[in-house]
Formats: structure tokens, C-alpha cells, sequence
């Protein structure tokens, strides 16, 4: 009997929609369908009445906005939520550093010599495995022996400060540009095209390299690590953003074309009215997860650049400098293997994060 | 090609028969043991035997293998098993190494004029390696055109600097048929006279460079003749690769009767080159390879592993070389123009800290007090500032001298360093630890390598206004000797306005006259009193501060016999190893 009605109901949705209008087809198959369920109901431990049923529940029934739909999402997803847990821990943990190492290590750049085989003349921390000791928890490094836990901390603060600040950049100036390209279309929409073309061709790491070493100690005012961590922001930031900036265009180009676009503009709104109100906050979900994708890459690159050495200058402690000075002590391997854990750490994190938040925001694209 | 393939299978089957021999003799002989330093003063396992091919790899390449245009301290070492300059260091180990002896030349030279004329007679019946006698019209020729720096950009300029060349004479490519009589005259086959613009009596030590390897003029190809360069020595080219590999064979017109110095015990030598360090390291722990020919010894993760391995480290040898790493104290720069501050950076600085920094007591070096490494002559020991008990400084001296300077709570200054060099990073902030104790406050600033001395930390103009109070400096002598080491680090006459000079921080008018009173005393002893005291006015000037006298970590190779270092050179004789 139910089987014919739910059969029926899809013929006549199905006729329906060749009249063009979708929507009612969809709605009337709900409708049509609706004795299926009533067909289950027919249980007799179900017959109590339906205010019944949601006062025992004892929850009112609310509407959920997007945004509480996708943190439901998220909250199911338990790597996702592991990742995130983790950041919070290691931005703490870099907001307190200097507490942290006041209490639990030396500072950074202190030398601890007498804690090294100097007799010996390997340079090895001595004591095994690296010197890790209740007062050294990661060990010393050979040679100066100075703290490792102390510049694993002060490192994530560079690490974390300069790829938080770039992917800022990189998202303001992508989303405006991706934004204006989209929107406008056209002659607009070709020349901001090219010009990401030429950011994409620009060899980044060579100009980077070039930029970091000719760069004099003060400019603009500013001096020593303060300038450096904003010139590094401003490299990986500002040469970064057509990647997002082709997503943003991308996702404005099929916006606009949508009826609730369409819908406002008829009703007299103003462009500004349309980025801001319509586009925009529709933007949000693809925005927030390329930023946290962007993330560990930017960390990635300020490795790199550090491991290079045209990053923030010494003695500051940065993890891709770090692993740059063990290169030269393979043999002892304690020393690579902390800021190489934490760079892992950090960059995996921030990766399943992204990758859940994605899901959660934008379940088709799973 | 006939050729090289025999001396291949000649090498091969000697290397065979070695092997066997040292099966049954138990891998070594008389002298033999492994034992750390072996080499450094004696002979370690010396031998006789002929026969083998010594391997032997380069981290990098030399700038070439032609003797007028090499400016490495090892290819000046190995170029003497193709080259017979006119004199040599004695290949003996210990403090004879420094020794110079008549090579080509009959005896050393003969002064004249006070210093200004060198008269050497060449020893007879030396004859390149296609047979034709060497002259000393060849001995010549190789000297002046080891002048054109346009062809021979590499090689040293003491030659064109000192010889009294005729006006407008460029090289004997470029001024063909031009009298040079005035600088090098040949009266007979066997009898060579240099003519100098002023007395240089070091002249002997000029002798040993390679340019003075005869070059015959009708085979000279310019730039090209690395690629094969006659023969005047035991051994000749069998083939050469460029950038990558040089194997050498016997030369059979050399003459052991002319030549009291060589053995050539093995029968030939192959060199690789661009070899990663850490292979190099590996295959000669191993025994696969023999000669790391760089010299500079293990990397520094390969010493960590041999020197926590007794039997590693039996197998390595320590020398000092004639290197001190240093570090400038600029006397421009506000306010180190007072002697009293420059007094308390040499009081305030933990010196157990920079020789660790540095890379510790057998790869950085032993501490130094005095500016002359102890092996060149004149060094005299003393030391001006005493870093208490300890070596770890003495902060009292260093905050009273700071008071006297008018700086009591200390000042702020910069550290220059070369990026590419870890070791001086370390150094660099060792400094900025050290210092901070008497509150000098120092900022690193790392420059690229290329321009060090040519931009940064070597043009003056550039320190005054970066305020390069102290910069990372290093200096190794072209030969052992006071001239060698001093006159390009304590004369301000080197100075250049425009960068490039090695000493930026030593002006001193009275070192410059007495500098130039050294230089022309004839009595050896006297000059190298007058190097002392040189080296100890500059100390009390406190504008240098000494860091470590360099040291290097080298291991032998497993199958060679009568190795010994050079004191010379600071590393293996490549003369006079063997492999049977």
C-alpha cells in the first residue's frame, strides 16, 4: 500500500517537474511521501500525541544558524577537535613562554658550556640522551649548551606570530582583490587576473632570499627582531595571496549569479550593500578554512626561510634556525629531533583542523 | 691513453701485492700503532716500499692545479709531486718542516746588495718530463707570467709586487720581446739573479711558492696549461677532468739522484674532486679512501663520532696550524676610540667560551694570548690581559677599565660574522654572552662571505657607520714566517678606504716603521726579534682580540706509511706518504 503511495508521489513529482519548477516538486515529494511515515507510526508504542513526545524530550525545538550546524559537525569530529585542542595549548604556551621558562628552564640564549664535553672534544651534550635532565627537559645543544626547552618555546612565538600575521595579509589582500575580480567582472576581473598570474610565476623563495639579506638593520623606524619578523609577515604574506585570491573569485563569480543576489539587486540594493551583506558572509566558510590551511604552509615557509638563513637573526630562536644548526651535529640527534617534533606538531595540527572545519562547513565537498 | 691504461694496471697490481703484505705482516710495520698525534712529530709507519696509488678526495675543487695560479695552502703542498720550485719546506716532521731547503736550486739563495739581489744556481740534470733539460730561462718564464693576473687571476702577487719590472712590462704574453733583465736575469743555463725594487730578506720563503716551478715556453697554452702541466717533479698527468678528477703517474725522466728530497714511493696518485665532506669522512674512516686533501679535518658531526671512539681516535692526528681565528676591535667605532674600552672587551671575554664556540680544543684551537702562532718564528710568549684562574675572564679588570673609559655601566656596540660560517656565529654569541656580564650590550649582524672584507666588516667607511665595534676575523699565513703573518693584519697601510683588507682594526704608525725595519734585516735572528715585539705593541694596543691558534682534527688514512705533518702546511706531507 505505501510502497504504490510513495511510487505515485515520485511519478507526480517527477511530472511536475517538467514543468520547470523545482522547488514544488521537491516540497510535494516530502509531502506525498509523509504517509510512508505515518504507515510507521502505526506502532503501538508510538501513538502517543506529538506535543507529548517533545515535552518528554524536555527541549524545545529551535532554528540553527549555519554556524551552529557546522560546530555541531565539528564537535562530532574528534581529530578535527584534537587538532584544535592542540593550538590552543601551543598559542598558551607561546603567550607563555616567558613565564613558562622562568619557571621550568634557563633563559633562551644563555650559555651553559660546563654542561658540554668540552674534555672530550666531541661538543656533545653529556649526559645521555642529550643532557635531558629535570632542569634541561629537552636536553642542551651541543656546543653552547644552551636550553632547548626554553628555545622551543620561544621559537613557537616566532614560528606562530609570523605565519598568524601573514595569513592575515595574504586574506585581506586575496579576499579584496578575489572580491573585486569576481564581483566586477570584465576588464577589472582580467587585470586582477594577470596580476595573480604574475605573483604565481614570481619566484618566491629566490626573492625572498635576496629581500631578507639586502634589507638593512633599521627601516621605517624599527630595528633588530622587530623588523625582521614584519618584513618576513609582509614576504610570505603579501606574495601569497592570489592563491586565496583565485578561490575568493572563483566562489563570487557563481555567488552573483545566485537568485538571492539577483532578488536584492532587484529590490534597488547598492553594490557595497551586495559585497558586504550578500557575498561576503556567504564567503566566510571557503575563507576560514583556506586561512587555517594556509597556516601550517606559512609556518612551513618561515622554516625554510630560517633554515636558510635569512629569517629573524641570532641569537633569536626560531625552530627552522634550529634545525639549521643541527644539520652540523647529525650524529646527535636529540638536537634536530625537537624542533623538527614541534614543527610536525604545529603544522599537523593546524592541517586537521583545516581539514575538519572544511567538512563541517561545506559537507558536499567531503 | 696507451700510457695511462698501463700505469692503471700497474697501480692495480700493486695494490694487490700491498694487500698482501699487509696480510702478512699484520697491517703494520715498525712505528705503526694507532695511536692519537703519531703523526704530529714523528714518522708514523715508516717505510720504504714502493708501489700503490694514494686516493685521495676534495670537498670542493682548487682554484687550478697550474703552479702559477694556485692559492691553496694544499695544492702548494701536493703541486710538489709534478713541480720542483726553486726552494722547499723540508718534508720532515717536527719543527724541521719549517725549515727551507734548496729544491731545484743548488742551495738556498745568496743575498747581495742587502737584500735586494737573490742570486740561485740550479741543480744539474733536471730535465722535464718530456726530456728536454730544465734551464733557468724556464724558471723565469714561469715566474713573469705568473704576473698576468688577467690569465692567472688566483695565484699570490708577491712576485709582481716586488720584482723591479720595467715600466709598462704587463706579461710575457702581452709585452713579447720586452727586456726584463731589470727583474730576472739568466747570465747561464744554470744560474738565476732576482733584482728587487727593496730589500726583502725573506726572499728564501718567496723561493718555495710555485710560481718558481719552471714552465717551458714552447708548451704553454696560457689558461689552458692546467690541463696539462709539464712535469718537473716525480710524478706527471696521466689524466685530468676538470672540476671532477686528475689521476698522476710516474714520470720517468725525473731523477732520484737530483733530488735528495723526495722518496716517490708510491706509483701514482688519484684525486677526486667535489666529494661531499661527510663521504669524504666516512670512506676515510673506512680505509676506502686515504688523503682528505682539503686539510681542514673531520666535519663536526664526523668528530663527535671519532673522537668518542678510542679506536677512531687513535687514528687521528691534532696539528696546530699557523692560523689564528681572531676578532678585530675597530678602534673607529665610538666609544672602543678609547684604549681603556678596548681593554675591558679583551679583560670581559670568557676565552674557554670562544675556543668552545669555536669548535673546542681539537677542531677550534688552543687558547692564544699573542698574535704569532707559537710555531712561526719570533713568537714570544705573554700575555697582556689575564683572564683569571679560569680562562673564563676577569669582569673586575674588565668594569675598572670600563670606569677609566668613562663608560662604567658599559656601552652598546656590534659583532660582525660571516653567515656561512657556524663556528663564528657561535662565536658571535658567545661574545654577546661573555660581555653582557660588564654590560656591554652587543647585536649580531651576519654578513654573506663573498663581501666580508670587500663591503662589510673589511671597508671602513661601511664599519663607522654600522658600528662594527668587533668583527670575526681569521688569518693563516702564506708561509710560517713574521712577514707572512703580520704584514697583512697589523700594517694600516693595508687599509683600504674602499674595502677589502683583511686588518681594519690596527693603526698603528710606530708597528708600520718597525714592520718595515724587519723586513729588511738581513740576520735572521734579529728579524725575529723585531716579529715579537711587533706582535706585543699591537697587543698592548688591545685593538686585536686573539682567539684560538687554529687546530684541525685530520685522521690518517688506513693503509699509508710514513705519514707525518708538515708543520709547514699544518697537515699531512703529501711528498712522502707511501702506499705498498
Amino acid at each position: 500500500m505505501t510502497v504504490v503511495w510513495a511510487a505515485t508521489g515520485r511519478m507526480m513529482s517527477r511530472s511536475r517537474s517538467k514543468d520547470g519548477d523545482r522547488a514544488w516538486g521537491f516540497s510535494t515529494h516530502q509531502e506525498v511521501l509523509q504517509p510512508v511515515s505515518v504507515g510507521l507510526e502505526l506502532d503501538p508504542s508510538a501513538t502517543a500525541p506529538p506535543e507529548a513526545v517533545l515535552a518528554g524530550l524536555g527541549k524545545q525545538i529551535e532554528g540553527r544558524s549555519l554556524g551552529q550546524i557546522a560546530w555541531m559537525r565539528l564537535k562530532r569530529d574528534k581529530v578535527a577537535l584534537g587538532g584544535g585542542v592542540v593550538i590552543v595549548v601551543l598559542i598558551t604556551i607561546a603567550i607563555f613562554a616567558p613565564l613558562i621558562v622562568k619557571v621550568l628552564g634557563d633563559p633562551p640564549n644563555e650559555f651553559h658550556q660546563d654542561l658540554i664535553d668540552t674534555a672530550g672534544g666531541t661538543l656533545a651534550p653529556l649526559g645521555p640522551r642529550g643532557g635531558m635532565s629535570l632542569d634541561h627537559l629537552m636536553g642542551v645543544e651541543p656546543l653552547n649548551g644552551r636550553d632547548i626547552f626554553s628555545r622551543i618555546l620561544y621559537g613557537s612565538r616566532v614560528s606562530l606570530l609570523i605565519a598568524f600575521f601573514a595569513t592575515l595579509v595574504s586574506v585581506a589582500i586575496g579576499t579584496t582583490m578575489g572580491v573585486i575580480a569576481g564581483f566586477f567582472g570584465g576588464r577589472v576581473d582580467s587585470l586582477i587576473s594577470r596580476v595573480m598570474d604574475v605573483f604565481l610565476a614570481f619566484p618566491l623563495l629566490v626573492f625572498a632570499i635576496a629581500l631578507a639579506g639586502v634589507m638593512p638593520d633599521t627601516a621605517f623606524g624599527i630595528g633588530g627582531d622587530t623588523l625582521r619578523i614584519m618584513l618576513l609577515i609582509f614576504i610570505i604574506g603579501f606574495f601569497n595571496w592570489p592563491y586565496i585570491g583565485r578561490i575568493v573569485r572563483g566562489q563570487t563569480l557563481s555567488l552573483r549569479e545566485r537568485e538571492f543576489v539577483d532578488a536584492a539587486r532587484s529590490l534597488g540594493a547598492k553594490n557595497p550593500y551586495l559585497l558586504f551583506h550578500e557575498l561576503l558572509p556567504n564567503l566566510m566558510a571557503p575563507i576560514l578554512v583556506y586561512s587555517t590551511l594556509l597556516i601550517p604552509t606559512n609556518i612551513l615557509f618561515e622554516a625554510a626561510l630560517s633554515f636558510l638563513g635569512v629569517g629573524v637573526r641570532a641569537p633569536t630562536a626560531t625552530w627552522g634556525g634550529m634545525l639549521s644548526d643541527a644539520v652540523t651535529y647529525y650524529t646527535i640527534p636529540h638536537f634536530m629531533f625537537w624542533p623538527g617534533l614541534a614543527i610536525f606538531v604545529t603544522v599537523l595540527a593546524f592541517n586537521l583542523l583545516g581539514d575538519g572545519l572544511r567538512d563541517a562547513l561545506d559537507p558536499r565537498a567531503r | 691513453m696507451a700510457a695511462a691504461g698501463v700505469a692503471l694496471a700497474l697501480g692495480l697490481t700493486a695494490c694487490s701485492g700491498g694487500t698482501s703484505t699487509k696480510n702478512t705482516a699484520g697491517g703494520s710495520s715498525a712505528g705503526g700503532k694507532d695511536a692519537f698525534n703519531a703523526a704530529l712529530t714523528t714518522v708514523f709507519n715508516p717505510s720504504d716500499k714502493k708501489g700503490g696509488i694514494v686516493k685521495m678526495a676534495d670537498e670542493s675543487a682548487p682554484d687550478s692545479l697550474d703552479p702559477g695560479d694556485t692559492y691553496y695552502g694544499y695544492q702548494w703542498d701536493l703541486i710538489r709531486i709534478y713541480g720542483r720550485a726553486l726552494t722547499m719546506f723540508k718534508p720532515a716532521p717536527g719543527k724541521a718542516g719549517l725549515e727551507l731547503t734548496a729544491d731545484l736550486a743548488e742551495t738556498l739563495g745568496v743575498p747581495s746588495d742587502g737584500g735586494k739581489t737573490w742570486t740561485y744556481k740550479l741543480r744539474k740534470g733536471v730535465k722535464f718530463e718530456d726530456g728536454t733539460p730544465i734551464k733557468a730561462a724556464d724558471v723565469k718564464y714561469g715566474v713573469l707570467r705568473s704576473t698576468d693576473k688577467a690569465t692567472f687571476p688566483d695565484g699570490p702577487t708577491y712576485f709582481s709586487d716586488m720584482l723591479n719590472l720595467p715600466k709598462g712590462y704587463k706579461s710575457p704574453y702581452k709585452s713579447k720581446g720586452m727586456n726584463t733583465d731589470s727583474a730576472i736575469s739568466t747570465p747561464d743555463d744554470s744560474t738565476i739573479v732576482f733584482h728587487l725594487k727593496s730589500p726583502f730578506a725573506g726572499f728564501d720563503y718567496l723561493a718555495q711558492l710555485p710560481p718558481t716551478i719552471p714552465v717551458p715556453e714552447a708548451k704553454d697554452t696560457g689558461a689552458n696549461y692546467k690541463a696539462h702541466v709539464i712535469s718537473s717533479g716525480p710524478y706527471m698527468f696521466a689524466s685530468y677532468a676538470a672540476d671532477k678528477s686528475y689521476t698522476l703517474k710516474r714520470n720517468p725522466n725525473w731523477d732520484q739522484a737530483t733530488d735528495p728530497n723526495r722518496k716517490a714511493l708510491p706509483d701514482g696518485y688519484d684525486v677526486q674532486l667535489n666529494v661531499n665532506a661527510e663521504d669524504i669522512d666516512n670512506r676515510l674512516i673506512s680505509g676506502d679512501l686515504d688523503v682528505a686533501i682539503v686539510g681542514t679535518g673531520l666535519t663536526a658531526a664526523s668528530q663527535s663520532k671519532v673522537l668518542s671512539d678510542p679506536a677512531l681516535k687513535a687514528r687521528t692526528d691534532n696539528p696546530t696550524n699557523a692560523r689564528l681565528n681572531y676578532v678585530s676591535v675597530n678602534p673607529t667605532v665610538k666609544p672602543l676610540d678609547n684604549i681603556e674600552c678596548r681593554k675591558a672587551v679583551q679583560y670581559a671575554m670568557d676565552r674557554t667560551s670562544y675556543q668552545t664556540a669555536y669548535g673546542g680544543a681539537f677542531s677550534g684551537g688552543d687558547i692564544a694570548t699573542t698574535i704569532l702562532p707559537p710555531m712561526v718564528p719570533g713568537y714570544q710568549k705573554f700575555d697582556l690581559y689575564p683572564a683569571g684562574a679560569d680562562n673564563k675572564g676577569d669582569p673586575t679588570k674588565a668594569k675598572e677599565a670600563l670606569a677609566k673609559c668613562g663608560q662604567p655601566s658599559g656601552f652598546a656596540t656590534n659583532i660582525a660574522y660571516r653567515n656561512e660560517r657556524p663556528k663564528e656565529k657561535a662565536t658571535a654569541e658567545a661574545f654577546q654572552q661573555a660581555l653582557a656580564k660588564v654590560g656591554i650590550k652587543l647585536t649580531l649582524k651576519g654578513y654573506a662571505k663573498a663581501d666580508y672584507f670587500s663591503s662589510y666588516a673589511g671597508n671602513p667607511p661601511f664599519v663607522k657607520a654600522n658600528n662594527l665595534g668587533l668583527a670575526l676575523n681569521s688569518w693563516g699565513a702564506d708561509w710560517p714566517d713574521g712577514f707572512g703573518f703580520l704584514s697583512q693584519i697589523v700594517d694600516s697601510r693595508v687599509i683600504r678606504e674602499t674595502g677589502g683588507a683583511t686588518n681594519t682594526s690596527v693603526r698603528i704608525p710606530e708597528v708600520d716603521a718597525m714592520l718595515d725595519q724587519a723586513v729588511s734585516e738581513l740576520d735572521v735572528a734579529k728579524r725575529n726579534a723585531l716579529w715579537g715585539q711587533i706582535d706585543k705593541r699591537v697587543m698592548e694596543d688591545a685593538s686585536i682580540y686573539p682567539g684560538v691558534y687554529a687546530k684541525a682534527l685530520l685522521m690518517r688514512g688506513k693503509n699509508l706509511t710514513n705519514v707525518f705533518v708538515n708543520q709547514s702546511f699544518g697537515y699531512y706531507d703529501y711528498l712522502a706518504m707511501g702506499k705498498p
